[in-house]
């Protein structure tokens, strides 16, 4: 059966004593791919330097970058931000060879937060989160699914999650929500 | 569930964000027209199926994306230690069942 959930309109999906769930707006996001070398480069066009640890993020603005892996890199950007990244990127390309692609379309973000917030990321989440510190993020998996998740305090979290997994990832919150309610 | 420890993470993570990929430090012949069919055969299919410490590989899949090898116990299932990939293969005297 095929179900069709609409992924663009921000609104909360589920919301008990325990936690809220809530879809958030579109943003842009961008990968970044690029070579220790020319990481100097990159850092200094966006303006914003580009975090050296796995899980760091850096903020500037509206523009926000992740660390995923030793040479990869999540750029988050307003709308109004974007054509000027891809525009500092492609004037510095001769120089400084790298790979920015717009993947804006292929994620969706899912807030989570209430006094039970961490303990309904632990349905799908097998990492301890009590060891990740507030204002950092990893890729990890749920239930299956590769996200993106940020911590974001104590109780508040939120996850990128490709958009074919979220009707998904959003269905096991929305019952979580409710059954963690109950205790 | 295993604990496997990350090399460019440098952080120890449950085995669910990780994918088994085969034996490591099996070389690929530069030129595989210059090989017999027996060493091409053996390159292929052909693994040590340890008992004990086994070289292998794995993936950091819902993590940074990284291969890195590691030395398992196959008979305990302990990683002795893991290291990322290119680099030279440590001693088994040098390793403990402790590990990482």
């Amino acid at each position: 059966m095929t179900v069709h959930v609409d992924l663009l309109t921000a609104r909360e999906l589920a919301s008990s004593r325990a936690a809220t769930v809530s879809l958030l707006a579109p943003v842009v996001r961008f990968s970044l791919r690029v070579g220790a070398d020319e990481r100097d480069a990159l850092s200094s066009a966006l303006g914003v330097p580009l975090p050296t640890r796995i899980g760091q993020c850096s903020r500037q603005g509206e523009t926000e970058i992740l660390s995923l892996g030793p040479d990869e890199w999540l750029v988050l950007a307003s709308e109004s931000e974007a054509a000027g990244i891809i525009e500092a990127c492609a004037a510095i390309y001769a120089d400084a060879p790298h790979s920015l692609t717009d993947i804006s379309d292929r994620e969706v973000t899912l807030l989570i937060e209430g006094p039970k917030a961490g303990e309904l990321m632990t349905l799908g989440c097998p990492r301890d989160l009590d060891r990740l510190p507030d204002g950092e993020a990893r890729r990890t998996v749920f239930d299956g699914v590769s996200v993106v998740l940020w911590r974001d305090g104590a109780e508040r979290f939120h996850i990128d999650v490709w958009r074919s997994f979220a009707p998904h990832v959003m269905s096991l919150l929305t019952t979580g929500c409710g059954e963690l309610a109950l205790e | 569930m295993l604990l496997i420890h990350c090399p460019y993470c440098d952080e120890t993570l449950p085995e669910a964000e990780f994918a088994y990929a085969g034996e490591a430090h099996i070389l690929r012949p530069d030129n595989p027209a210059d090989v017999s069919e027996e060493e091409w055969r053996d390159f292929l299919f052909i693994r040590t199926n340890a008992k004990g410490p086994h070289y292998e590989r794995w993936r950091h899949i819902h993590g940074c994306g990284r291969f890195f090898n590691a030395v398992r116990n196959t008979v305990t299932d302990r990683f002795l230690t893991t290291y990322k990939a290119g680099e030279p293969r440590p001693e088994l005297d040098t390793l403990t069942e402790d590990g990482q």
